[in-house]
């Protein structure tokens, strides 16, 4: 089908996080973000390294910008989805909806087995 | 302001150093509000953990800045660029110039001189080929005062056993007298040589180079092998093969082969004959096959498939079942003593294998020429960097027109290699000029081995080390200096970059103290020793062997006729010679012996006029004498006899000896004398023993009249020698020659100590001049302002010289102690020694002083002489 690589699960999770954070999605808020939703603890190098890895397969697009006091006037790398992000983005929820419908009811319905 | 506080500093400092410039930002910036923030939730500790563990987790490949890679598309310009103006910095400053590469090369002469000895040492006895597997027969044994010795002396009885039984472990087996000096005498050409007599197969066990016949020429035994000087000697160029000789006198021999001179480096070099050993046992009419009698040295070639301790093993107690009863209670061991081992590792006591002296030295002198190459490497890092300042605008633009650090560290490198070789080569100069000079202190024959194609290698590989080692400090801290600083020439040198300079200097001094007061010590031992008091008169006194037979029954007449010339004031005989206590037994008993205790003394055998004319000091009692006939069994004691007898006094005492002397066992005490010093002047006298004997002794001893010309008395006994007995060379000894013979070791260290001393501190003066014209230089406004402002020449001079003052204290202060305790150490094993005195300290220091005052002062001087419109003109 497409010859890109797959998306992993974290990455996914990374991805989706830069869409909720439209317009502030940089490192730290990215980990902070994923912390508060799913619970997992998270190192900020590992976000960082996931963002550098999406960046470099093209799912997402970065620019310098907004140097603040808290940050002792460093600038910050904000992320926005590109439209391939975007793409891969509903492909992997298409696959995870297809595979869940294509569960019999009785699996969630209970039996004893 | 609200307080901001900092994340640590090590940990930002690494971040900004590994992390891509490009990557920088964001991670710093993520890691500091992170680190804000948790100072208000987790406190501050909990905080800076966790910033260092984050800035841990960032150092991944991916944000590790890539080195960045230049391609060196025309290196070789850059390398010739690099030597070209190394070339031209080396000729702008000649005079630091010459002061660098001399201090180096004297570094690299020590080295190299220290190399040969050393190397010198360590391949003794290489030039026989089987040098892996000849192993010379050793034996352990206690000795009847209760010590372990270790001896390589063997009954004769012992090689024809081993030559028998072990076949399949020895290849050879080889006995040999030691060497002893004989009368060579050809046609009517005599003279004394020294040789060994040797079992046949000798020669080929040592792969001797034959010049003329073959190895196996002593099969006959009335066969002679020559060495090649020798064999010119007495035949000059004719064919020396078959020619007859004769030795002492009495045996006729035909040369059977000419071997080549053995190296300096093999303990067989002074062999300059090999007759068979069955010769000898002809010549002396002894049995060949006694155990008894213990005067041979063994030698044995292991076969390839054996090893020295397993060969060891199997021969340990093979004397047991053949010697005497009380003998073998001794304990004799025997054991292979490798041949690679005997130079470096033939001291034994008590049984095992101690360090030797000889090793010591070789360490020793390792070591000092380590540090003297260090002082000289320390010398031109000092130079170079103190110098730094001056070049820091070339390095400046040099940086700005976009030179890596690699690169300018690459170009300090190559100027350091370019003085290092020069300094090489300059030191090749000066070693080939002094080596006769140091060959002829420290005894050898060394050369400088230009065919050895490994000497190149290792020298120019030495080279190369010492340029990068001395110059990677300057190289670097050249290096780093920031380029807007150095351009601006506001570039100043920080308070503490000073003080490594210093550091060395204090380095340099404290060697150079240690070696000057060491010499100063061993010169005053060697002195000490020589001043002792012997107990005799060592000045013109000469020592006779009486070596062929034609000497011997002329006693008499010898006598007469000296004194008859009036050169000679008495004459006398005796078995051993005054420079040696062989001659050593126990077995004597006396009134008051606690019976366990069986001491050896030193036994000579003298004969009336002995005391007279050795002039021994008579203590106690009186000196043989022809009045008394009861004399015969009378003997003469030393002080340290009597003291060792325990006897209050001694006179009349009766003196039992076991072993009987000419028959008589019973012998009265005549006298006492003080000690003589006949063995090793630093050691305690050895008690001796004198008995009479009237028969003829084996050594005659001629005191000459003091008023009397010494060559003029040498001729004239020459003369009566030559009328009493024409047929025997006239080889005589002066006592005193041979006594001061003793302090040849000694003497060596003494001079090697001060060669190394002087160089020592040479390097480190010429470090100290290159050092101080530079301060002065740096000064030169300073020092200018402060003439106008009416300061003094020698207000000046006082102000640049105690900087350098206060360093030498401090080496001294440093030296004084450590060298104390070696020097200490080191006289211990000398029993007659000399105490260490404060004045050598003192003497040593105020050397030291002066020589950095003159040097110092000189630089100070010039400086503070110079006009001051002149250094503050140029602003």
């Amino acid at each position: 089908m497409n010859q890109r690589s797959h998306l992993g699960e974290f990455e996914e999770i990374v991805l989706l996080t830069v869409g909720i954070l439209y317009g502030d999605a940089y490192g730290l808020a990215i980990t902070d973000e994923i912390e508060q939703r799913t619970g997992r603890n998270v190192t900020l190098s590992s976000v960082h390294k996931t963002l550098m890895r999406l960046e470099q397969k093209g799912y997402l697009h970065s620019h310098m910008g907004g140097a603040t006091e808290e940050r002792g006037g460093r600038k910050k790398r904000l992320f926005t989805i590109t439209n391939s992000g975007k793409e891969v983005l509903h492909e992997a929820r298409q696959q995870r909806n297809a595979m869940w419908q294509a569960i019999p009811r009785i699996v969630w319905e209970g039996g004893n087995i | 302001m609200p307080y901001c506080p900092e994340p640590p500093h090590l940990a930002t400092q690494f971040l900004r150093w590994y992390c891509r410039s490009e990557l920088l930002d964001e991670v710093e910036g993520d890691l500091y509000e992170l680190f804000r923030r948790r100072i208000e939730t987790k406190g501050k500790r909990r905080a800076e953990m966790l910033y260092c563990l984050n800035v841990l987790m960032f150092f991944q490949p991916d944000y590790i800045r890539k080195r960045k890679n230049y391609n060196a598309t025309n290196a070789m310009a850059m390398v010739e660029n690099y030597f070209k103006i190394g070339w031209r910095n080396l000729l702008i400053n000649k005079g630091y110039s010459l002061i660098n590469i001399g201090g180096l090369a004297a570094g690299m002469v020590v080295t190299l001189l220290i190399s040969l000895w050393i190397y010198d040492e360590v391949s003794f006895n290489t030039y026989h080929q089987n040098y892996n597997s000849i192993a010379q027969v050793m034996r352990h044994q206690g000795r009847l005062d209760g010590e372990r010795i270790t001896s390589g002396y063997h009954p004769s009885a012992l090689g024809e056993l081993f030559r028998s039984s072990y076949e399949n472990y020895f290849e050879h087996v080889v006995m040999r007298r030691g060497s002893e000096e004989h009368i060579i005498s050809v046609e009517d050409k005599s003279f004394v040589q020294l040789g060994d007599f040797m079992q046949p197969e000798g020669p080929a066990m040592l792969t001797l180079n034959m010049l003329h016949g073959t190895r196996n020429g002593l099969r006959d035994m009335s066969s002679i092998l020559l060495s090649k000087t020798l064999a010119d000697k007495l035949f000059g160029d004719a064919d020396p093969i078959n020619k007859v000789l004769t030795i002492d006198g009495k045996s006729v021999v035909t040369v059977t082969g000419v071997y080549e001179d053995l190296p300096h480096n093999s303990d067989f070099r002074e062999t300059s004959y090999i007759a068979p050993l069955d010769l000898f046992f002809s010549m002396t009419g002894l049995d060949p096959n006694v155990w008894d009698n213990f005067n041979m040295f063994l030698y044995v070639q292991l076969r390839p498939q054996h090893n020295f301790d397993a060969a060891s093993a199997l021969i340990k107690d093979q004397l047991l079942n053949h010697i005497p009863e009380e003998l073998a209670a001794t304990g004799p061991e025997l054991f292979l003593h490798p041949m690679r081992k005997w130079h470096l590792f033939s001291e034994f006591k008590d049984g095992a294998n101690v360090t030797s002296n000889r090793l010591k030295f070789v360490w020793l002198y390792g070591l000092i020429g380590l540090f003297v190459l260090l002082l000289a490497c320390i010398n031109f890092m000092n130079l170079s960097t103190a110098r730094s300042e001056k070049r820091a605008k070339e390095i400046g633009v040099r940086k700005s027109m976009g030179s890596m650090r690699y690169q300018l560290v690459n170009q300090f490198l190559s100027e350091s290699l370019l003085v290092a070789l020069f300094a090489f080569i300059l030191s090749i100069a000066i070693v080939l000029l002094i080596l006769p000079w140091f060959n002829e202190i420290a005894g050898k024959e060394m050369r400088m081995p230009f065919t050895n194609p490994w000497f190149w290698m290792v020298g120019l590989g030495f080279t190369f080390f010492t340029g990068m080692l001395a110059g990677m400090y300057p190289a670097l801290y050249l290096s780093s200096f920031n380029p807007v600083k150095s351009l601006k020439g506001t570039f100043r040198m920080g308070r503490y970059a000073a003080l490594p300079r210093k550091v060395l200097v204090v380095v340099q001094f404290t060697v150079s103290m240690t070696l000057i007061i060491g010499t100063l010590i061993v010169d005053q031992q060697i002195q000490h020793a020589k001043n002792r008091p012997v107990g005799y008169t060592r000045d013109g006194l000469l020592m006779i062997p009486k070596r062929v037979s034609s000497l011997y029954g002329k006693y008499e007449i010898f006598r007469d006729e000296l004194k008859k010339t009036g050169t000679v004031v008495e004459v006398a005989e005796a078995n051993y010679p005054l420079t040696n206590t062989l001659g050593n037994n126990g077995g004597f008993d006396w009134p008051g012996k606690d019976p366990s205790f069986n001491p050896s003394f030193n036994t000579v055998s003298v004969n009336y006029e002995y005391g007279q004319t050795v002039d021994w000091k008579l203590l106690e009692g009186r000196d043989f004498s022809r009045d008394f006939r009861t004399d015969i069994s009378g003997v003469v004691i030393t002080e340290s006899a009597q003291k060792l007898m325990g006897l209050e006094d001694p006179i009349g005492v009766n003196l039992k000896y076991a072993y009987g002397y000419s028959g008589i066992y019973n012998f009265t005490i005549l006298g006492v004398v003080k000690d003589m010093i006949k063995g090793d002047p630093f050691q305690s006298p050895y008690p001796a023993i004198m008995f009479l004997s009237e028969t003829e002794l084996s050594w005659m001893f001629i005191r000459l009249n003091p008023q009397v010309n010494a060559s003029e008395a040498l001729s004239n006994i020459e003369n009566i020698f030559k009328q009493i007995a024409p047929a025997a060379p006239f080889d005589y000894k002066f006592v005193d020659e041979e006594y001061d013979a003793k302090f040849r070791a000694e003497e060596r260290i003494g001079k090697l100590a001060t060669f190394f001393a002087v160089l020592a501190i040479l390097i480190s003066g010429l470090g100290l001049f290159g050092l101080a014209a530079f301060v002065a230089e740096r000064r030169t406004k300073e020092i200018g302002i402060r003439k106008v402002l009416g300061a003094s020449v020698s207000q000046l001079w006082q102000m640049l010289s105690q900087d350098f003052v206060i360093l030498i204290v401090l080496s001294c202060l440093i030296a004084i102690p450590v060298t104390y305790f070696f020097m200490h150490n080191w006289l211990q094993q000398y029993e007659y020694r000399t105490e260490i005195t404060w004045w050598i300290f003192a003497a040593a220091g105020l050397g030291a002083f002066i020589i950095t005052l003159l040097t110092v002062s000189f630089q100070s001087i010039k400086a503070a002489l110079a006009n001051p419109v002149d250094s503050l003109r140029n602003e």
